[in-house]
């Protein structure tokens, strides 16, 4: 019985030479999934990824599918909490369950000797989770210590009021691990409606590295996760991202104010997205060169480090930037951030920087194939958001088709100094 | 980002045997190099790190280490204020750096044929750097907010520090790596400078090339750009004041209104691996996975996540990664309604019955094979693996060692486990911290 469709596609990451070759293979129950074939040592780094995540918690269950997602590795079959680890260990085998806003993540790392032991102990964990009561105090418990943390960490105190004001009673307002309130309400059911929901099969992303073949995993595709629900509940509705310009201080007795800020950003899928990604790196990207990082940290001494970020969320978008400062200094460095923002919307950017970031930005993306689960991740990655597999070949092209009128167009469209809205937490001199 | 403090707390995983992929020499002026290949990925690693840290700074200049690190990215005779950064990045590369107690450390990640651009800048800035007292006045305001960001904006950072300095009363190990802020602020030039001129040698230097390379072609290339910087003739032997025996446990409770959860700490002194001497520390790795690894299976989990509810979190650690002597600690945060006294009887009841009761032989084996395993995965990080040739070099260990310590951890015994945790878990020899958010919440 044929189980699996092959297609083979051969992929070069074409500027260092270094051949990937992506096989795409979809099983009989319509699953599919990338490979690629990395037999030169013995294990495998497994990805998947259902659209769907904590976004979808029922009214007033806010946290059940972050708790759930917690509890998956906490007890499934005939097997409680600690003889699914022990299980788990004896294998030398990792699993990662994580939820997200809109994507549930989960990871399996294996050794090929123990290959078909670890995914049976996967297919149980994912489709006969227990959820025992026990297990769901004792995690319930580790949120909730997780949730007070979070009231007493600038970081987080700032991130909780702008996503608020940015998003309102859309789920993207609040955290994914639920207020002390709903954690505390949650029941067993609330488990089992959660997993019912969210670990569904309708879009599910599938990748795999190392020492597996694609025919392989074809094989194993619907063993592993035919038996999840078809489909969970429709996806939300999108949503602007509501915060206007401004300043706002919540005052908190720390040395260090940290000051979160950003506006309205840029579909993934927009034309216009290299373009704005180009110009992101030249504002605040990784590394020492941005604009950001050169006139706050390397002139002026006032931080560690200043970034800015775009955020193409599945239902919103936005570019958002943080950076820390001392008290007396964070006036300064808000100051010298909005100038930055100001001076690319109406000046843009300059040949010579348009070019050194592409040079960094095509010589940078060939490097981050450099290990099974970095590149099981870059292919489970492109899958949710609908790139191809060529697209590993085509990207470095993408970029160097951003010309510099392109780049001074966008920040002249994105960039909005006016409407960047800073959330500052701290003790901050000078700023009301 | 880049400039890290490298953690004083980062466990032990089992080093790969790789014996036959690395490829070790040294050069003419007393500069080890150590080569590391993996021909997966076209991408290189180059690293250069200094046996010299934070422990060995002057009286009264914490921080300089750290300090210099940061400006090793400023001027040189050849390269202007950030040139060098820019450069890696307009290859299309990353580049870092990161101080700890006992080494200083630089590294570039980038495309295997830029290998020669990165050794050309690297080698340079060992001896002509050329910093300004507008780098010194600026890259101080970066550090101090650096410390802001990392240690007086965290409380748990804050009671480390106050735990560290108590442990070790004699030993710079003592001294945050970062520095003590009074003293980051009076940082001068002339004391980065007389660090750089004495430390910054290549007899005092171990370089480290990790990816798809050719270990002659890599020789080939040290000789021409290292091997050219004479030796530093008056390089001091590297000689710390040690502690004095300890006979008293020390206690502190720190407090601090920002503490949400609060916790304990014991950290115990314990022996470091040492070169041909790795039996101890071997068994100290399974002491503190048997004690307070993963919270389903170790001797602290069950007992205080699982039989009881005592506590939300509770976990082992040992650092035996040092040059001189490291710590083994366990930590317990306590459930709601239990107190801080609770929780350490508690804790103090399961490490006796851990010393007292024999050691599930099936759990000691799931260990085994876990160390066996890591050794497997780590081959996917080379990297990873040029780090932990680094630091062992820089902290008295041999390439040996570093390919001998994971026969070490198969060969442990339940017999080595028991005397190791008879010897170091002794309260004698430990400081006990308590963090909580009031005076009230101290009990």
């Amino acid at each position: 019985m044929l189980r699996y469709i092959l297609i083979v596609c051969f992929t070069l990451v074409a500027s260092v030479g270094h051949a990937v070759e992506i096989k795409q293979v979809t099983s009989q129950r319509g699953i599919n999934a990338w490979v690629v074939e990395e037999p030169s040592i013995p294990f495998t780094a497994l990805e998947i990824r259902m659209r769907g995540g904590a976004s979808l918690d029922l009214p007033e269950k806010r946290g059940a599918t972050n708790l759930m997602m917690a509890l998956i590795e906490e007890g499934s079959g005939d097997m409680d909490a600690r003889a699914f680890q022990t299980k788990l260990d004896a294998l030398a085998a990792s699993f990662s369950f994580r939820a997200y806003d809109d994507t549930m993540s989960i990871s399996a790392r294996f050794l090929s000797e123990n290959r078909e032991e670890v995914l049976a102990l996967l297919r149980q964990a994912l489709t006969k989770p227990r959820f025992d009561q026990d297990a769901i105090d004792r995690v319930r418990a580790q949120v909730l210590a997780g949730i007070a943390s979070d009231a007493k960490s600038p970081n987080r105190i700032a991130s909780s009021y702008f996503d608020k004001a940015a998003f309102g009673d859309h789920p993207y307002g609040t955290s994914i691990d639920g207020t002390i309130e709903s954690v505390n309400s949650l029941t067993q059911q609330d488990m089992f409606d959660a997993a019912r929901n969210t670990l569904t099969r309708n879009e599910i992303y599938v990748s795999a590295v190392g020492d597996i073949t694609a025919q392989e995993i074809g094989d194993l595709l619907d063993d592993l996760l035919g038996d999840l629900p078809a489909n969970g509940p429709d996806a939300l509705p999108d949503v602007d991202f509501g915060l206007a310009g401004g300043l706002t201080v919540i005052p908190f007795d720390t040395p260090q104010s940290v000051a979160l800020f950003g506006h309205k950003g840029i579909k993934r899928d927009d034309d216009d997205f290299f373009a704005a990604y180009i110009l992101n790196s030249i504002l605040g990207g990784a590394g020492f060169e941005s604009r950001l990082m050169n006139e706050v940290r390397e002139k002026r001494g006032l931080t560690y480090g200043i970034r800015s970020y775009l955020v193409p969320k599945f239902h919103a978008e936005m570019w958002i930037g943080q950076v820390a400062s001392g008290n007396e200094t964070i006036a300064e460095a808000i100051q010298v951030t909005r100038d930055v923002w100001s001076d690319l919307a109406a000046n843009g950017v300059t040949q010579d920087e348009l070019d050194s970031t592409k040079t960094y930005l095509t010589g940078e993306y060939p490097l981050r194939f450099d290990g099974n689960a970095e590149i099981a991740d870059i292919m489970v990655g492109m899958q949710m958001i609908g790139l191809p597999p060529e697209y590993v070949t085509n990207r470095n092209d993408y970029v160097e088709a951003v010309t510099l009128d392109d780049v001074n167009r966008v920040a002249a469209d994105l960039l909005h100094p006016d409407d960047l809205h800073f959330v500052v937490v701290g003790q901050p001199v000078g700023l009301e | 980002m880049r400039r890290l403090i490298a953690s004083a707390l980062l466990m032990f995983t089992a080093l790969p045997a790789l014996a036959e992929e690395v490829t070790t020499y040294t050069l003419d002026n007393g500069m080890d190099v150590v080569v590391i290949e993996d021909h997966r990925a076209p991408v290189v690693v180059h690293m250069v790190w200094y046996k010299i840290g934070s422990a060995d700074e002057p009286v009264g200049a914490s921080g300089v280490a750290h300090f210099l690190e940061h400006l090793l990215f400023k001027a040189t005779d050849q390269l202007e204020s950030g040139e060098f950064s820019a450069t890696v990045a307009a290859n299309g590369g990353s580049d870092n750096a990161f101080t700890s107690h006992d080494y200083t450390a630089y590294f570039q990640r980038i495309a295997a044929d830029r290998l020669p651009l990165m050794m050309e800048m690297e080698s340079n800035r060992m001896n002509n750097l050329m910093v300004t007292e507008a780098d010194i006045e600026t890259e101080r305001n970066v550090i101090l907010e650096e410390r802001n960001q990392r240690v007086e904006n965290s409380p748990g950072a804050l009671a480390r520090e106050q735990f560290t300095a108590a442990q070790y009363q004699n030993h710079r190990y003592g001294v945050p790596i970062i520095g003590w802020k009074h003293e980051m602020e009076e940082l001068s030039l002339q004391d980065a400078l007389d660090f750089y001129d004495l430390y910054y040698s290549p007899n005092n230097a171990i370089l480290i090339v990790a990816g798809d390379v050719q270990p002659d072609e890599v020789k080939a290339l040290a000789e021409q750009y290292y091997g050219v910087i004479p030796a530093e003739e008056n390089l001091p032997e590297r000689l710390r004041p040690q502690e004095p025996p300890q006979r008293a446990e020390r206690r502190i409770t720190y407090v601090d209104p920002r503490v949400s959860q609060p916790y304990l700490t014991r950290s115990y002194i314990a022996p470091e691996r040492d070169s041909g001497v790795q039996k101890e520390a071997a068994a100290l790795v399974y002491l503190a996975d048997l004690l307070g690894g993963s919270p389903f299976t170790s001797a602290l989990g069950q007992a205080l996540q699982f039989d009881t509810q005592t506590a939300v979190y509770s976990g082992a650690g040992y650092d035996g990664s040092n040059l001189d002597k490291g710590t083994f600690s366990v930590s317990v945060a306590p459930s709601d309604g239990v107190s801080l006294s609770e929780a350490e009887a508690a804790m103090d009841a399961v490490i006796a019955d851990f010393i007292a009761a024999p050691i599930d032989p099936a759990q000691l084996e799931s260990l085994r094979t876990q160390f066996r395993a890591s050794e497997i995965y780590a081959k996917d990080d080379v990297q990873g693996l040029a780090r932990r040739y680094g630091a062992a070099l820089t902290q008295g260990l041999t390439i040996q060692d570093v390919q001998d310590w994971p026969q070490a951890l198969q060969s442990v015994t339940e017999a080595d486990i028991k005397a190791v945790a008879t010897k170091v878990l002794n309260r004698d020899q430990a400081v006990t911290g308590w963090v909580v958010s009031s005076q009230e919440e101290a009990r």
